[in-house]
């Protein structure tokens, strides 16, 4: 009876991986769609803890360790999760990325140190190299699990360091074409281990554990903040395919069930972001978006216009009177923090009988849905929240847009000038309203950093300052009115 | 070649294989129907999912011999690491899908 109900748990663990994801793609059932996965997720672990036995029938012994790791890890997980700031929510998740990946990666390390220490001695004595005697399927589980999930590893460490401004960008000429040699000499490096077994195994295997740690970093080092999503996302993948080779590993269903499932949909998710930004996947992975040359190309070709500036009391005039105002969000509005003062905004022109919606470029932000996320924060209604091709259907009949903390979303460069490094990518028009408002900081470029034409438009004007206390004083311009 | 020939004749690797082949459609289905407000909290369900390698963690971390303390160390590493991507990636996303639950409560009173 009893050795049933590991590989049932498993099973209820894999089904409630599949369930829990289908159902987080629809927003009623999202949430109780999580909490299936919690839930299926902590039966397959403890019956992991109490039922699993090796094929000599062994169980598993260590529980203080693995109870001690369970606890610290589930208290600093809760802590963390529950204190971050909404705005810091795509870090967040990167860095739980990078804990999924170093664990993958951990995994492989102690697999190829118990296969390969201990029983040495006795095959030199042999004549014979020990590592001839592991399995084939078995080591290539163990060294491509250690590279991929060492590379997302390095590279969420990165991603979210840059997120959080600790890091920069970085990148040098020809990085693209080391970028690739390491890649290469990594395939090379793994497939000659694999493949002939040098005496000096030991040594090749932490060699390719390094450059793989060093390929996740210089992988992530040079790309642009505009791809970051597109970066977390594909890491995301890579994490769950190592996941999934952990499986092979086990021989264990629900591993393999949830790591892959990750991974392909990780992948979707990933290309259907890089189709947002009309950008090819490979394109991305040489990492090249945000560099040097493609920014600083683009902006010091073209003089600076001259941008006319609005003042508060203006803008409370011309959105009071307007019938149709349209919001544009960007990163900016999630620094400010400026969700709540925004939906004040909406619901006092909405007394004054004036239509609020709201304009999401897909890729707003610093993650897909960012947006959705915070304004779903502040309680804006969900069918207020345009996607883009809503809102550029609506934007010929709006007459007051308003640009909050948005730049690249909104650069009409990606429209017009072929040279730009966005050129391609579908923006919002904003253009075709009667009205562009702009509040920004200051002038200067975006996250991407590509010069603005929008603003030296004639139909926009600058509003200056930080989002929630442009808000804040709009609110009460419009309460006096 | 050994590999390949493996895969094939080992019913227990062809299984797996056939899984793995099964997870790839799986995958590609559910995520293709998403609408774009529920991609952040999807990817950090999918990350809280990919989590799942702490059992692989408990499983090295149970099989290490009790005298050998790097294994043990670096076991227990992986145990608090995995637990940290599993119960900080559900509560992650818990908390931001409570955001939607909590506005729908506050429509319908």
């Amino acid at each position: 009876m009893t050795q049933i109900l590991l590989p049932l748990s498993y099973l209820i663990g894999s089904v409630t991986f599949i369930m829990g994801l289908k159902m987080l793609s629809h927003p009623d059932s999202a949430r109780k769609g999580n909490m299936v996965a919690a839930v299926g997720m902590t039966i397959a672990i403890i019956a992991t803890i109490f039922l699993y036995t090796d094929e000599a029938g062994n169980k598993l012994g260590n529980y203080a360790w693995i109870f001690g790791g369970l606890i610290i890890g589930s208290i600093v997980g809760t802590l963390a999760a529950k204190k971050v700031q909404m705005t810091a929510m795509p870090e967040m998740v990167s860095l739980f990325n990078g804990m999924g990946g170093a664990c993958a990666m951990l995994i492989s390390i102690i697999e190829f140190k118990h296969h390969t220490t201990g029983v040495s001695e006795l095959y030199e004595e042999a004549g014979a190299s020990v590592f001839s005697t592991i399995p084939g399927t078995l080591f290539i589980t163990i060294i491509v699990g250690m590279v991929i999930g060492s590379v997302s590893f390095a590279g969420s460490i990165i991603a979210w360091g840059k997120l959080n401004g600790k890091i920069k960008d970085f990148s040098f000429n020809g990085q693209h074409i080391l970028n690739l040699l390491l890649l290469g000499v990594i395939t090379a490096l793994t497939c000659y281990i694999i493949i002939s077994r040098p005496d000096n195994t030991t040594m090749l295997f932490y060699s390719v554990l390094a450059l793989a740690l060093v390929y996740g970093i210089f992988f992530v080092l040079p790309i642009g903040g505009a791809d970051m999503p597109v970066v977390i996302s594909l890491l995301n993948s890579f994490t769950g395919v190592a996941a999934a080779f952990g499986g092979f590993l086990y021989n264990n269903p629900v591993m393999l069930t949830g790591g892959i499932l990750v991974g392909s949909a990780g992948t979707i998710l990933t290309i259907l972001m890089c189709k947002a930004m009309n950008r090819s996947l490979k394109n991305v992975l040489i990492g090249s978006f945000g560099g040097n040359k493609a920014g600083g190309g683009a902006a010091g070709s073209k003089e600076q216009g001259t941008y006319k500036e609005i003042s508060l009391n203006d803008t409370a005039t011309l959105m009071a009177y307007a019938s149709k105002v349209m919001i544009i969000p960007g990163y900016g509005l999630a620094v400010a923090q400026a969700q709540h003062a925004c939906h004040e905004l909406e619901k006092l022109l909405n007394e004054k009988d004036v239509e609020v919606s709201y304009g999401i470029h897909p890729v707003a932000g610093r993650m897909p849905g960012h947006m959705n996320v915070l304004l779903a924060e502040a309680d804006v209604s969900y069918d207020k929240l345009l996607e883009m091709e809503d809102a550029n259907d609506q934007m010929g009949s709006t007459n007051v847009v308003f640009i909050l903390g948005a730049n690249d979303v909104v650069n009409p460069a990606a429209k017009e000038d072929p040279s730009s490094p966005i050129y391609g990518m579908p923006i919002l028009e904003v253009e075709k309203a009667e009205h562009v408002i702009v509040n920004k900081r200051s002038m200067k470029p975006g996250y991407a950093g590509i010069e603005n034409e929008l603003f030296f438009r004639p139909k926009t004007s600058m509003l200056f300052g930080d989002a929630k206390k442009v808000l804040q004083d709009l609110v009460a311009e419009l309460k006096q009115m | 070649m050994d590999f390949l020939n493996n895969l094939f004749s080992d019913p227990a690797t062809y299984r797996l294989l056939t899984i793995v082949i099964l997870s790839i459609f799986l995958g590609i289905e559910v995520i293709s129907r998403v609408p774009s407000v529920l991609h952040t909290p999807l990817m950090s369900g999918a990350n809280a999912i990919h989590g799942v390698v702490i059992i692989g963690a408990i499983i090295v971390m149970g099989q290490a011999p009790s005298d050998d303390y790097v294994a043990l160390i670096l076991g227990f590493l992986a145990v608090v690491l995995g637990t940290l991507n599993v119960v900080g990636g559900f509560v992650v996303t818990d908390r931001m899908l409570e955001m939607f639950d909590k506005k729908k409560k506050g429509k319908k009173a």
